[in-house]
This record gives C-alpha cells, sequence and structure tokens, in this order.
C-alpha cells in the first residue's frame, strides 16, 4: 500500500510549489526572452554568412567562363577577383555582431563585392557568345538567385535584430538585462550602402 | 510578437502579490487577445487574399481557364502535397517583385509547414515583371535555373504576344512537369505528409490529455479524500492509504495554453510553409 504523507513535510512541499510557481510566473514574464530572441538574431545572421559564402563559392566557375569569351576585359574580372579575396580572406570575429567597426567592415567588403559583380554581369550584356553559352546562363540564374537570398537572409537578420534590440531597450526585457543578463549588447544591423543610395548619374556625352 | 504581449500583459503579477485575480488574468488574456488580433490584422494590409489557388487580381483569365488551372493545381497538390498557386497582380507598388513574391509567400504560408514545398507563380501586369518564388524544400529540384528556363522559354513568348492566359497555362505546365520530374521523391514527400499530419496530431492530443487527467486527478483526489476520507484532525484527511491536508499556503496558479490560430474558412489555405527566396524573375 502506497503512502504519501503529505503533511509530513509541509515546509519541503511549500517550498517546491513556490520554486514552480515562480518558474510558470517568470517564464511568463520575459526572464527567457532575451536569450530567446539573441539565438534567433545569431540563426538569422547564420543564414546571411551561409549565402554570402554561396555567392563567393560561384565566382571561380563564372570567371572562368567569362575568360573564355571576354579576356580583354581584364579590369572587371580582376576586381571581381580581388574583391573575392577581401571579403573571404578576412577573418570575420567572433563578436562582429556587437562590434560595430567589424560590422562596417564586413558589410563593406561585401558591398564592394555586389558592385564588382553586377559591373561584370553588365559587361556580359555585350558578349552574345557569352550569353548563349549554358554553362553562363547556368551560373548567371545561380548569382541572380543567390543575390535574392542574400536580400532575403538580410531582411530576415534585420527583423530579428530588431526584436532583440527592442527588447533589451524596453521593460521588461530592459531590467532582465540589467540584473542577469548584464553581457548582453544591442547588435548591429545593415544599412542601406551609400553607393545604393546615391542617385544615379546620367550623363550624355 | 505575442511574447512580448504577454510579458507586459503579466509582469507585475509576482511584484505585487501572488494570489493575482482570477478576474484580472482573464481580463489581461482578453487583451492580449485582441492585441494580437489587430496585429495580425494590420500586417496583412496591402497583399491579396488568398482566396483560392487561383488569384486574379489583375483580371486576366477567363473563368474556363481558371477553373481548370485550379482543378490542375488541386490534382497535383492532391498526388504530391507540394502547393503551387498562381497569383496576378496589377502593379508590386514601390517594391520589385522579388521582395513583394518573397513577403507575399510567406504571408500565404505556402507549402507543408515542415517541408516547405510551395511554389508561387507571380505575375505583375503593368510592371510586366513575373516570378517563380520556390520554397525551401523546393530548392533542389526546382531550381533557379530551371525557374528561368520556364519564365524564359515559356512564358516570356507568349507574355510578348500578349497571350497572357496561356504564358502562365505553359508555366503552370512546366514547373508541375518539373516538380514531377523526380517521381520518387514526389511520392515520398507525399508519404510523409499524410504519416506526419495524422502523428503529430495524434501525439499531441495525447500528452494534452495526460497532460491535463493528471492535474484533475490531484484536484479531484484531494477533494474526494474530503468526502469519503477519514478525518485524522482539523483540515486533515485519509483516504485510500494517502493523507491529505489541507489549509495553509495553497495557491494555485494558471498556466494559459497559446496555440496557433488555424485559418478557417474558404476552401483552402497554405500549409504555413516558407521560402528563402529561391527561384527566378523576368520580364517581357
Amino acid at each position: 500500500m502506497m503512502t504519501l504523507n503529505l503533511s509530513a513535510d509541509r515546509s519541503r512541499y511549500g517550498l517546491a510549489a513556490v520554486l514552480l510557481s515562480a518558474l510558470v510566473l517568470l517564464s511568463g514574464c520575459g526572464v527567457n526572452a532575451i536569450p530567446t530572441y539573441e539565438e534567433q538574431a545569431k540563426a538569422a545572421w547564420s543564414q546571411v554568412l551561409n549565402q554570402y559564402q554561396r555567392r563567393a563559392d560561384l565566382i571561380p566557375n563564372l570567371i572562368e567562363t567569362v575568360k573564355g569569351y571576354a579576356a580583354h576585359e581584364k579590369d572587371v574580372l580582376t576586381s571581381v577577383v580581388e574583391a573575392r579575396a577581401k571579403a573571404t580572406s578576412v577573418q570575420i570575429p567572433a563578436d562582429v555582431l556587437t562590434d560595430p567597426k567589424a560590422f562596417e567592415t564586413f558589410q563593406q567588403n561585401q558591398s564592394e563585392l555586389t558592385s564588382a559583380l553586377s559591373r561584370l554581369l553588365a559587361i556580359s550584356e555585350n558578349y552574345p557568345d557569352l550569353k548563349a553559352n549554358q554553362n553562363f546562363l547556368a551560373l548567371q540564374s545561380q548569382l541572380e538567385g543567390t543575390e535574392n537570398r542574400i536580400a532575403v537572409a538580410r531582411r530576415d537578420y534585420i527583423e530579428a535584430v530588431r526584436l532583440y534590440n527592442t527588447e533589451l531597450r524596453t521593460v521588461p526585457g530592459r531590467w532582465w538585462a540589467a540584473f542577469i543578463y548584464s553581457d548582453a549588447r544591442p547588435m548591429q544591423t545593415f544599412s542601406i550602402d551609400a553607393e545604393s543610395r546615391a542617385v544615379p548619374k546620367v550623363s550624355f556625352d | 510578437m505575442t511574447e512580448v504581449n504577454s510579458m507586459n500583459g503579466t509582469m507585475h503579477a509576482p511584484m505585487r502579490s501572488m494570489t493575482f485575480g482570477f478576474r484580472r488574468l482573464s481580463a489581461a488574456l482578453l487583451l492580449l487577445a485582441l492585441v494580437v488580433v489587430s496585429q495580425s490584422g494590420a500586417r496583412a494590409q496591402d497583399f491579396p487574399a488568398l482566396t483560392g489557388r487561383v488569384v486574379d487580381e489583375a483580371h486576366v483569365l477567363s473563368s474556363g481557364t481558371k477553373a481548370q488551372l485550379i482543378e490542375q493545381l488541386a490534382a497535383f497538390e492532391a498526388k504530391s502535397s507540394d502547393q503551387l498557386v498562381v497569383a496576378t497582380v496589377r502593379s508590386t507598388g514601390e517594391s520589385p517583385i522579388e521582395p513583394y513574391a518573397n513577403q507575399l509567400f510567406r504571408h500565404w504560408g505556402l507549402g507543408q509547414a515542415g517541408e516547405n514545398n510551395g511554389v508561387l507563380l507571380l505575375v505583375a501586369i503593368d510592371d510586366r515583371k513575373m516570378r517563380i518564388e520556390v520554397g525551401y524544400g523546393l530548392e533542389g529540384i526546382l531550381t533557379d535555373l530551371l525557374s528561368r528556363l520556364i519564365i524564359e522559354n515559356s512564358m516570356v513568348p507568349e507574355f510578348r504576344a500578349g497571350n497572357y492566359e496561356a504564358g502562365i497555362r505553359r508555366g503552370v505546365d512546366d514547373i508541375i512537369s518539373v516538380l514531377e520530374g523526380n517521381a520518387d521523391e514526389l511520392k515520398a514527400r507525399a508519404e510523409r505528409n499524410a504519416e506526419k499530419s495524422l502523428g503529430q496530431d495524434t501525439w499531441g492530443k495525447v500528452v494534452f490529455v495526460l497532460f491535463v487527467s493528471f492535474f484533475v486527478s490531484i484536484f479531484g483526489f484531494s477533494i474526494l479524500a474530503s468526502i469519503f476520507g477519514k478525518k485524522l484532525a482539523p483540515g486533515r484527511y485519509k483516504w485510500l492509504g494517502i493523507a491529505v491536508s489541507y489549509g495553509g499556503g495553497a495557491s494555485s496558479g494558471s498556466a494559459g495554453s497559446r496555440g496557433r490560430s488555424g485559418r478557417s474558412g474558404g476552401g483552402f489555405s497554405g500549409g504555413g510553409g516558407s521560402s528563402g527566396g529561391g527561384g527566378a524573375s523576368g520580364g517581357w
């Protein structure tokens, strides 16, 4: 026969009840919100890196293909190769998300590669043979697709960071950050780079 | 989004007292529900509603073609569980077609939730732009290159000639034939989804019933003990060999359950899939 004497250890039972209800109430009022949002923002950031890496991986093949048809466009080809080297060789520091300078550098490098690539795709319009090449068509569509995926990943990251930073700056997240997550820092987010903000110049001479 | 609100709603609970009145709690929950509803309503503003598998906002399809397409798409989903939706709009407004298509895809939640096997064929008539937006789960089959080939070889020539209907029909035929090309994978995915939708539901119910019955039995036992049990002392009863005591610091907590509200109404709704921007765009 099972005997469970609840009254014998009233105090222990009471303590357990208090702990349990404290746990329920705490998780209800957002003690977990900061780490949750932080992890979501980090996951979104991984996706951004993943897509940039995918783009970098496409470039060697693209260069090889374009070279076969437009070898004398040396300037454009070199600028793509150099921009890729710069973007991939820089070791991304672990605290890139909370360090404005490192984040700025990362963004700068990637946007240089973006503009070099768009120049390369623009000049390829002048080579009908290149445009008819099946391999080039495949690479071009993958590259365009990847640029679009980068845009989506960046948008998701911006939204995740917005949630996280808002949580850090508003009550009650602000209190929790002060009490237990003192190492939580606001994360950096993407800004539209100066180049795409500038009004395009048109000249007729 | 909901979490932020629930935090604001119940933040002062532990500070004031542990006995948070039931009436106040229910008022807070009601407020929370209202906020959530109004927010989800506000986000939906500038996208057309998912009225069916063919959303012809631009009115370029005849009713016969529309019915035919709907039937074709429904049959395809029944076979493969892939959700293919055709949408026409006059314009995507200020945003380019790519972000618009991606956000519309996510807004509608095309494809099954775990599989993300949706495809959106979007045509913006006045912008002279089109896009095939592919869910995460189909990116490997309906690749960017294939999407582009479908747009350039099948759709653009028809659109240039002004045959929007024919262009859309050929696009849908091609997408389906690409997705069907991998017949084994298609079947496996359909089976997986059939199993999963059943499995998840049943397990969720079993866990819920066990959880509820556990608490009900504890409460029930303590009440029954006071009725049928032997009285040991004031506030102490013994029933079936278990002693129960009442009074003192007994406090009851209440746990709210938050679930994703299913979309209801209409014959067709998205399965909750998402897209990361796969696919291709074109113009004519």
